[in-house]
């Protein structure tokens, strides 16, 4: 296997009084699935922010393809063009069609002449399964076909990494399988993608490795069925165990 | 009261030609005043200290002082210092700065209404922070401004009035005019209220339609929620 694609390494983030993580390296292969878990507030999303640099991180490194993306000559805007990102909230463009918001970056930020972006965008779309509601502005989508624009969006740039922060966690539970179907169906493309999710169901299929992480560093990762199934450490154990029990009861009640 | 209509018919080429330049003067103002005041708002949401200084300072001078003050400081004032304007100068600089004051504080209440996660998303497919506020923010946050930034066109127009005292022969002096060669002050005045009046029903309803125009399904000041 060729070098990582994404290397971030011995990276710390304080806020204030408050270190959000600390020391935390991470190596991800090309074409490689890693799913983030662990309890709210330790610093999942705040990593994937700082990895693409829309915030920055207090100290270490992170190189992508090579490149020192955290030394201070990168051009964070051409950085963010390699590096997709998927909200948790969408954020899609309000005033823009779901075809605009997929063409935006590629004929402002990429200057691609506007026949091409369009046709790029609408493979993008159609790629998502959304070819069909290409004139709608986001007001008339439901969230998970916001979603799936957003994601759309978010490939048109051709990034080296995708990175979903919470992709379903906005949504109504129907809602949520059709946003899982599109990252698969990337991950098996060999999309290489790092996800936050709560979708223990997701880790457990698509992912090729989970990292759990606690109170701002890396507690353990491996492969699914390893963490699942052998867990080293007692607090993956607790984790995995509370959140199967919450997620098995959700699918009771549904 | 009854002479009003017999106003119109005697002196409509005057009215015409006051209307006009009373339109004229409001266009300008409003056109110089939407540029300072998107300037004034930007400078104040996204600028350093300096321009951030700078945008309150201006808005706070002019929405602080009378527009008439303005207007006299800038044509008998300005003079003193060298700086001669001509009426129709005066008057357009008196009411463009006047009429960006106001404006800036309409626009910067609707671009912070757009919230950061639009600006965070524009971002994040490369764009450059002033890149996002052409191609994001500003296009909401211009929608989102219409219905309170609609006040501001009429409210400039009546506002226009004042400049008759440096004797721009806009729609009011044409009613002192024929105050003066009628001696009928309240026939005069009511007409040229009309006209007023006729105005500013065109312009809302220009505005409306703009409104309409340019909205975008499920994004709307009221129930922008989607």
């Amino acid at each position: 296997m060729d070098s990582p694609i994404l290397q971030v390494k011995n990276l710390t983030k304080i806020y204030g009084q408050n270190v959000i993580f600390e020391n935390i390296s991470l190596d991800v292969n090309r074409g490689e699935t890693i799913v983030i878990i662990g309890p709210s507030g330790t610093g999942k999303s705040t990593l994937l922010r700082c990895i693409n640099l829309l915030t920055p991180a207090n100290s270490g490194q992170i190189f992508l393809n090579g490149q020192e993306i955290t030394a201070p000559e990168s051009n964070e805007d051409k950085v963010r063009q390699q590096v997709g990102m998927v909200f948790q909230n969408f954020l899609l463009f309000n005033h823009l069609t779901a075809l605009d918001n997929v063409m935006v970056g590629l004929s402002k930020v990429k200057k691609m002449p506007k026949a091409r972006a369009r046709e790029k965008a609408l493979y993008e779309l159609n790629r998502v399964g959304l070819s069909d509601r290409a004139d709608h502005y986001p007001g008339q989508l439901s969230g998970g076909q916001q979603q799936r624009v957003g994601i759309a969006r978010a490939l048109a740039m051709d990034p080296s990494v995708m990175l979903f922060d919470e992709p379903t966690s906005a949504l109504d539970p129907e809602l949520i399988g059709e946003v899982l179907g599109v990252m698969e169906t990337l991950a098996r493309e060999h999309m290489t993608m790092l996800v936050v999710t709560h979708e223990m169901g997701f880790a457990r299929e698509v992912a090729n490795r989970i990292v759990f992480m606690e109170k701002g560093s890396i507690v353990e990762q491996g492969k699914p069925d390893d963490l699942f199934y052998r867990p080293q450490h007692e607090r993956t154990r607790e984790f995995l165990w509370k959140i199967s029990e919450l997620y098995g009861k959700k699918e009771e009640k549904a | 009261m009854s002479d009003v209509p017999e106003f119109f018919i005697r002196f409509w080429p005057q009215l015409l030609q006051g209307a006009g330049i009373t339109l004229l003067l409001t266009v300008q103002g409003l056109a110089a005043g939407l540029v300072l005041g998107l300037l004034s708002a930007l400078a104040r949401v996204y600028g350093n200290k300096f321009w951030r200084g700078l945008a309150v300072g201006y808005v706070e001078l002019f929405r602080g002082t009378p527009l008439l003050v303005q207007l006299f400081l800038i044509y008998y004032g300005l003079p003193g210092i060298g700086i001669t304007l001509s009426r129709e100068w005066s008057a357009f600089l008196a009411l463009g700065l006047n009429s960006g004051a106001y404006q800036a504080e309409y626009l910067r209440g609707s671009i912070l209404a757009i919230g950061e996660g639009q600006m965070m998303a524009g971002r994040a497919i490369g764009m450059s922070k002033w890149r996002a506020i052409w191609e994001i923010i500003l296009p909401q946050a211009l929608r989102l401004a219409i219905p309170a930034w609609a006040n501001e066109p009429v409210s400039l127009l009546k506002s226009t009035a004042i400049v008759f005292l440096i004797a721009v022969p806009e729609l009011m002096a044409v009613g002192k005019t024929i105050a003066a060669r009628t001696y009928n002050p309240i026939g005069a005045y009511m007409t040229v209220a009309l006209v007023y009046l006729a105005i500013v029903y065109l312009l809302d309803a220009f505005l409306k339609w703009a409104e309409v125009r340019v909205k975008i399904p499920g994004f709307e000041a009221e129930g922008r929620k989607a």
